[in-house]
């Protein structure tokens, strides 16, 4: 692989487990909930991966949904059963899964648990596509997970924009009072457009461990749930922009690996801010002409 | 609720939460009554417990607390503290590392007074992007807790490392631009005093001048404050960003003026982040800030020494304080509770008040129709509530 190729496939590894967890935080939105504990999904799910991997590797992304799920289950029932605040409960959540996750890996891996190594998936190349010179092997020789994403994207569009239910669900993001007024329940909506976030979160998390590290690190999402949420406002709220979104973010941090094989010596620190930095500019630079942020965001 | 009903409430709710850890250890097996004794020893235990351990580690704890205590009461959702702590520590270090010469025995203030400008400067970033542009400040101010950290690691790789280019930290600041001890043979800086200080300011000025009265009334309606108190409400979220990162950028000067001495990349251990639950607890009262932030500070410093003498890893305490979070907004929505409160759990009292002044917070996303103009989400607000 040349330097090009290297670096679209290093775009497509970084922007998946983001795009992955926009995605699931996309629906959420959609249903008027913002959900900062996406932060603490991803690191359940990465850790839920882990404990789970011993069976395999298919048990491990499992694990890792599960994991998922019962933090977004705990962000649910606080803000939607409940109806506490969105960004407090999202905050308590993120402190509970770092302390949690922190001291049980410590617990059952030991104080250092530094030797861990667990199989990855690996790369699956897809027949034929992958051959495609230059962005073949980038979109297409990738860990299985890459392709869900892939699908579930266009299955989200489809799915919130033109099926009833995807409507009722939009329609629970910008006007709560009217979408019950036309028999949809809000609550059990937001239920499950959380539960949603949960799973794909969750894989996220768990292909940080699963199909790259190979381990487990203390904080190992490393705010790649917070970036998640950006990246949801940079898609504009809709499914294939965030899918764009996420692997225009993956090139932004993949830039690195560019810079470094084209021997640049500029410190590495500044092209790890450039990612944060971009996504603010680009979200000064959309925000400007159109409003289209679900109305009820935030609102319980 | 009066003072004392919410002293009870978190007393009750401290007790709840360490009878969870106390129950959760017994079941991992481990010594639960000797790391809850380790933790009041490490806490409380000692006299040097109290001032170099739960005192030194309640300072920026009390000051990031209020900066978002206040940013909250305007309903200025600024999840920003650590990065704007971090830009404080990392200009105080510049002050102490070069300016010392210049300032003499002056360097301490202005490293401080310098610290606090930079945390404003790094709020206004925020603002200026929430206010001009509609950029939700829960996102922006978290891409630039990401942005300082990183601009940290490079400059004690860079401009500011240590000479020998070694170890990827600042040298020591010289004694000059070191806070004097407040108490000899003890850990415990000046700094403390001027946390102390700072949150009945804070609360003085929310409650009797006109500046905190149209923070308070921005936070608790914005399209009210506008229509019918005729607020300026960009000029008074614009001046409550600056005031929080100032306090957060202080809490950075005077931890590494105070504590650290130089700058390194973990300088702060998450203060910023577990401010919001120090100001949550606190319910967003300043001086409640100054009860939680020596509770958290107790937790942390304890968390230390229950690792030390009981092998339980330190971060079991981020359990007990999302737990803490967590009750308390359960319990508020259970018994009604304040009105600060309750508007936080979302409960019914008070519901109208309540969904605009969230509505004031996340409408930034939908402001962007008209850049510059006045938020209108407060109809959304109408409409859902």
């Amino acid at each position: 692989m040349g330097g090009a190729e290297e670096f679209l496939a290093a775009a497509v590894r970084t922007g998946t487990p983001l795009a992955l967890a926009a995605l699931g935080e996309t629906v959420v939105e959609r249903a008027g909930v913002i959900n900062i504990g996406l932060e603490g999904i991803v690191l359940a799910g990465a850790f839920g991966g882990l404990l789970a991997a011993g069976s395999g590797l298919v048990a491990g992304f499992a694990g890792a949904v599960v994991a998922g799920v019962v933090v977004a289950a705990l962000f649910a029932l606080f803000t939607v059963s409940m109806r506490a605040d969105q960004i407090i409960t999202g905050v308590a959540v993120n402190l509970l899964v770092v302390g949690l996750t922190g001291a049980l890996y410590r617990g059952i891996y030991g104080a250092t648990g530094a030797a861990l190594t667990i199989p990855t998936t690996g790369t699956l190349p897809i027949p034929l596509l992958s051959r495609i010179p230059l962005v073949g092997p980038a979109l297409f020789d990738q860990a299985p997970p890459t392709y869900v994403a892939y699908c579930v994207a266009p299955l989200l569009a489809w799915w919130l924009y033109r099926t009833r239910s995807g409507l009722a669900l939009r329609a629970v993001g910008e006007r709560p009072d009217a979408a019950r007024a036309a028999g949809v329940a809000p609550a059990s909506v937001r239920w499950i457009a959380i539960l949603l976030g949960g799973v794909l979160g969750g894989v996220g998390g768990g292909m940080l461990v699963l199909s790259q590290a190979g381990t487990f690190a203390e904080g190992m999402s490393a705010g790649r749930g917070f970036i998640a949420i950006a990246i949801v406002a940079l898609g504009r709220w809709h499914p294939l922009g965030v899918l764009a979104a996420a692997l225009l973010f993956g090139a932004a941090s993949a830039l690195q690996f560019l810079f470094q094989a084209m021997g640049w010596a500029l410190p590495y620190q500044l092209f790890l801010a450039l990612p944060y930095v971009l996504t603010l500019l680009a979200l000064a630079g959309l925000a400007g002409r159109r409003a289209v942020a679900p109305a009820a965001l935030g609102q319980p | 609720m009066s003072w004392l009903r919410r002293v009870a409430t978190v007393a009750l709710v401290s007790l709840l939460a360490l009878a969870a850890l106390w129950l959760a250890l017994r079941l991992a097996g481990l010594d639960a009554t000797r790391a809850l004794i380790a933790l009041w020893d490490g806490s409380f235990g000692s006299g040097y417990a109290l001032t170099s351990s739960t005192l030194v580690r309640a300072t920026p704890l009390i000051l990031t607390g209020l900066a978002v205590a206040i940013a909250f009461r305007a309903g200025v959702w600024n999840i920003g503290a650590e990065g704007q702590l971090l830009a404080g520590a990392a200009t105080a270090a510049a002050v102490g590392l070069f300016a010392t010469p210049a300032f003499g025995a002056l360097t301490v203030v202005v490293a401080l007074a310098v610290g606090a400008l930079a945390g404003a400067l790094w709020a206004w970033i925020a603002a200026y992007l929430r206010n001009r542009f509609g950029v939700l400040e829960v996102i922006s101010t978290i891409m630039l807790n990401f942005v300082a950290l990183y601009a940290v690691g490079y400059l004690v790789r860079g401009p500011l490392q240590e000479p020998t280019h070694i170890y990827p930290q600042s040298e020591p600041l010289p004694a000059l631009a070191q806070l004097p001890r407040l108490v000899e043979g003890s850990r415990l800086h000046w700094g403390f005093v001027v946390a102390v200080v700072a949150a009945p300011v804070v609360w003085w000025v929310l409650r009797y001048t006109a500046a905190g009265f149209r923070v308070r009334a921005v936070g608790q309606n914005p399209s009210a404050a506008r229509v019918a108190g005729k607020i300026d409400v960009q000029r008074t979220t614009m001046g409550v960003f600056l005031v929080s990162g100032a306090l957060a950028g202080l809490a950075g000067a005077i931890e590494l003026t105070g504590v650290t001495f130089a700058l390194y990349e973990n300088v702060s251990p998450g203060y910023g982040y577990t401010a919001i639950a120090v100001a949550l607890l606190a319910g967003l009262d300043p001086l409640g800030v100054l009860a939680t932030g020596l509770l958290f500070g107790a937790l942390e410093a304890g968390a230390l020494s229950m690792q030390r003498e009981a092998a339980v890893p330190a971060v079991v305490v981020n359990v007990v304080e999302a737990l803490l979070v967590l009750l308390i907004l359960a319990v508020a929505r259970w018994r009604g509770g304040s009105a600060m409160l309750a508007r936080l759990a979302g409960s019914g009292s008070g519901a109208s008040g309540d969904d605009s002044t969230r509505a004031g917070g996340e409408g930034a996303i939908g402001r962007g129709k008209a850049p510059g103009a006045p938020p209108a989400s407060g109809t959304h607000a109408e409409a859902a509530g």
